[in-house]
C-alpha cells in the first residue's frame, strides 16, 4: 500500500486535503500529519512515505528546506518521497517549479487540480525506477531550484565578532576554515580555535564571496582553499579533508557536483 | 526610461523649433515696425536686416549656451538644467553679449548681399548707432531666453508634480497590496473554502470578519481619522482571520480603557505591526504564541502597543527595504499626519518576542 506524509501548519487545510485524498484515492494510506518543518524532516525520515505533501511556508524548516534536509540525508538504499509542494501564493517559487518541473498544487486546493496531481504521482510510483536514479532526480531538481531561489548577495564580510561574556573576538574571515550551523549560533571554526557568532548560516552565506566560501551540506559551508581532498562514498557523500586540522566534513550530494576532479 | 527615446521626442522638439522661430520672426517684424516709425527709415530693408542680425543672433546665441551646456554636462551629468540646455545666467550674459555682436556684423552683411545695397556696418566709428543697434538686438535676445527659459521651468515643475502625483499612488497602490497580502488572503480563501463543508456557521462567521476587513481596508486609504475602539475592532477581525487559519498556535488578548475608546486615530495605522508580529514573530515559531494589542494613556501621549511572544528580532529586521515595507510605511504615515510629533519604536520584549510601540500626541476630541 502507498503510504504519504503532509506537512501542513494550517490544521484546516491539512485535515481537508486528507479529506480530498481519500476521496480521490482511497488506497493511499496517510502514514502522518504534521505541523511543522523540522517534524516534517524527523517523520519522513522515519516512516519512509512513498510520497510527501510540503506546504512551503511552515514554521521550523519551509517545505524546500525540509525537502533539501531530506535529500542530503536520505539513505541510499531505499527509494526516495516524491514531493508535491502546496502554497497559498509564491510567485517566484511557482516559476521555479514549472521550470523544474516539480509537483505542485496552489491553496486553495481544487478537486480537478489535486486529481491530476494524483495521477502524475500514481503513474510516476508505478515507473518503478531504480532508487538510486529516483534519488538523483530529486537531487537534480532540488540543487536547481536552490539555486533559483537563492538570496541576492549582500556587502561583503571582512571581520567575524564573536562574543564571550564581555569579551568580543575579531576574527578575520579569511582565517576561517568553515562555518558549521549549531542550533541558532553558528560555529566558526579556524586552524587554532573556535568560535561562536549569533547569526544563521542562511543570514551569514549572502554576505560571504561565493568563489572563496563554498556551502558543501545545509548545515557546513567551507573555505574552499582549505580543503586538501575529496573522497566521494558510495552514498553520493563526498568526505573532505582539510588542509592543517584534523576535522573531517561532509559534503551532502546536492553539493557533491562541486568535486568532480579537472 | 522609454519616454526619452529619440524617436518620441522628435515631434515635440520639431515643433518647439518652429515655435521658437515664430517667435523670432514675430520679434524681428516688430523691430521693423519699431524703426520704421522712430527714424523714417524704408520697411522692407529694414525687416530683411532685422530679420538677418534677429535670426543670426538667435541661431549663435542659442546654438552657443546649448553647446557649452553640453560641454558643461560632462562634468555635472546630474543636473537637470543642464540637461535642458540651459547653462544658467552667468555663462548666458557673455553668450548673448558675443552672439549679438558677432549677430550684428554677419546679418548687416547678408541683409546687404540679400538686398543688393551697399550697407554700412556699425562700426567703432559710430558708437551712437553701434550702442542703439547692440542695445536693442540683446533686449530682444534677453527677453526671447527668458521666455523660453521660463517656459522650459514651468514644463519641468508640471513634469515634477506628475511625477509625484505618480509616486503618491504607486504607494498607495503598495499600502494596499501589503494590508491585503495575497498570502493571506488565499489561505484565508482555502480555510474558507474548507470551513462551508464542514462547519457552515463558522464558516459565515470567517466571511464577515473577511469582508469587515477587507471593507476597511478599501476605505482606509480615503477616511481620515476613526475611533481607537473601531481600529481594535478591525485588528481583531484580521486576528480572528489568522486565529481560525492557525488554530491553537495563536492567542490573543486586547487591552482598551473604556476613556480611550472615542479617540480618533488614523485607520489600519496598526495592522502592518499586527501582520509583522504573526508574519515574523509567531508563523515561524513552531509552538506559535501570543499576541497583545494595548492602548493606554502616558501623560500627554497615547501609546498603542503590540506586543508578541514570536521569535523575536532577527538582525534583517532592521535592514532597510527588503520585506519590511510595512515598519516603513507606518513611520510614513505619522510623519505625513504628526511630523516628528509620533514615533515608532520596535524593540526585542524582556520573555522573548516583539513590542511594537507607536507613540502619538494625545489627541484633541472634535
Amino acid at each position: 500500500m502507498t503510504t504519504a506524509l503532509i506537512a501542513e501548519d494550517e490544521p484546516l487545510l491539512a485535515a481537508a486535503l486528507q479529506a480530498e485524498l481519500a476521496q480521490l484515492w482511497p488506497e493511499l494510506r496517510i502514514a502522518a500529519s504534521v505541523g511543522d518543518g523540522h517534524a516534517a524532516l524527523a517523520q519522513t525520515l522515519a516512516l519512509k512515505p512513498a510520497l510527501c505533501f510540503f506546504d512551503i511556508r511552515m514554521p521550523g524548516l519551509s517545505g524546500l528546506e525540509a525537502a533539501q534536509a531530506l535529500a542530503e540525508d536520505w539513505p541510499a538504499d531505499t527509494p526516495f518521497p516524491l514531493i508535491v509542494f502546496v502554497t497559498a501564493y509564491d510567485q517566484y517559487a511557482l516559476q521555479a517549479f514549472e521550470a523544474q518541473a516539480v509537483d505542485y498544487v496552489v491553496k486553495p486546493v481544487q478537486r480537478e487540480r489535486l486529481a491530476a496531481c494524483v495521477t502524475r504521482v500514481q503513474a510516476r510510483l508505478a515507473e518503478r525506477a531504480p532508487p538510486g536514479e529516483a534519488l538523483q532526480r530529486s537531487v537534480d531538481q532540488l540543487r536547481s531550484l536552490l539555486g533559483s531561489t537563492a538570496v541576492p548577495a549582500l556587502p561583503r564580510l571582512k571581520v567575524l565578532q564573536a562574543q564571550v561574556g564581555a569579551l568580543v573576538r575579531l576574527v578575520p574571515v579569511e582565517q576561517v576554515l568553515y562555518f558549521e550551523a549549531a542550533d541558532k549560533y553558528v560555529r566558526v571554526v579556524t586552524a587554532e580555535r573556535e568560535h561562536l557568532i549569533r547569526l544563521s548560516l542562511k543570514e551569514l552565506l549572502p554576505q560571504l564571496d561565493p568563489q572563496q566560501f563554498w556551502q558543501v551540506h545545509r548545515g557546513t559551508i567551507v573555505r574552499a582553499d582549505a580543503i586538501a581532498s575529496a573522497l566521494r562514498e558510495e552514498s553520493g557523500k563526498v568526505i573532505l579533508s582539510l588542509r592543517g586540522h584534523a576535522d573531517k566534513l561532509t559534503a551532502s550530494r546536492l553539493y557533491a557536483h562541486l568535486f568532480r576532479g579537472m | 526610461m522609454a519616454l526619452s527615446s529619440p524617436v518620441l521626442h522628435a515631434r515635440p522638439r520639431v515643433a518647439a523649433l518652429l515655435r521658437y522661430l515664430g517667435v523670432g520672426i514675430v520679434v524681428c517684424g516688430s523691430v521693423a515696425v519699431f524703426f520704421t516709425f522712430a527714424f523714417g527709415n524704408d520697411f522692407g530693408s529694414v525687416l530683411v536686416v532685422s530679420l538677418c542680425i534677429g535670426l543670426t543672433s538667435q541661431l549663435l546665441i542659442d546654438g552657443g549656451r546649448r553647446l557649452l551646456a553640453r560641454w558643461l554636462l560632462r562634468s555635472r551629468p546630474d543636473d537637470p538644467a543642464l540637461r535642458n540646455g540651459w547653462p544658467g545666467w552667468r555663462w548666458t550674459a557673455p553668450i548673448v553679449l558675443v552672439g549679438s555682436w558677432v549677430g550684428i556684423q554677419i546679418g548687416y552683411s547678408l541683409g546687404a548681399w540679400i538686398l543688393g545695397i551697399d550697407l554700412q556696418r556699425p562700426g567703432m566709428d559710430r558708437p551712437r548707432s553701434v550702442f542703439i543697434v547692440m542695445a536693442i538686438s540683446v533686449a530682444v535676445a534677453v527677453a526671447v531666453i527668458f521666455w523660453s527659459w521660463s517656459r522650459a521651468r514651468l514644463a519641468a515643475s508640471e513634469a515634477q508634480a506628475q511625477a509625484a502625483q505618480r509616486a503618491a499612488a504607486e504607494n498607495q497602490l503598495k499600502l494596499l497590496e501589503s494590508q491585503l497580502e495575497p498570502h493571506m488572503l488565499f489561505n484565508t480563501l482555502a480555510n474558507l473554502r474548507v470551513l462551508i463543508a464542514l462547519d457552515a456557521p463558522r464558516a459565515q462567521a470567517m466571511l464577515d470578519h473577511l469582508i469587515a476587513f477587507l471593507r476597511a481596508t478599501l476605505s482606509a486609504s480615503r477616511t481620515g481619522m476613526h475611533p481607537l475602539a473601531q481600529e481594535f475592532e478591525r485588528l481583531s477581525d484580521y486576528l480572528a482571520l489568522m486565529a481560525v487559519r492557525m488554530g491553537p498556535r495563536l492567542q490573543t488578548a486586547f487591552d482598551l480603557p473604556e476613556e480611550l475608546r472615542n479617540l480618533p486615530v488614523p485607520p489600519l495605522l496598526l495592522q502592518p505591526l499586527v501582520e509583522n508580529s504573526i508574519k515574523h514573530g509567531l508563523e515561524p515559531k513552531v509552538e506559535g504564541g501570543r499576541i497583545e494589542l494595548r492602548a493606554q494613556r502616558d501623560g500627554n501621549s497615547l501609546l498603542l502597543s503590540v506586543h508578541d511572544t514570536g521569535i523575536g528580532l532577527t538582525p534583517d529586521a532592521f535592514a532597510p527595504g527588503g520585506s519590511h515595507f510595512g515598519l516603513e510605511q507606518v513611520r510614513q504615515r505619522l510623519t505625513a499626519l504628526y511630523g516628528n510629533r509620533a514615533h515608532l519604536a520596535l524593540e526585542p520584549a524582556a520573555e522573548g518576542g516583539t513590542r511594537a510601540i507607536i507613540t502619538l500626541p494625545w489627541p484633541t476630541l472634535t
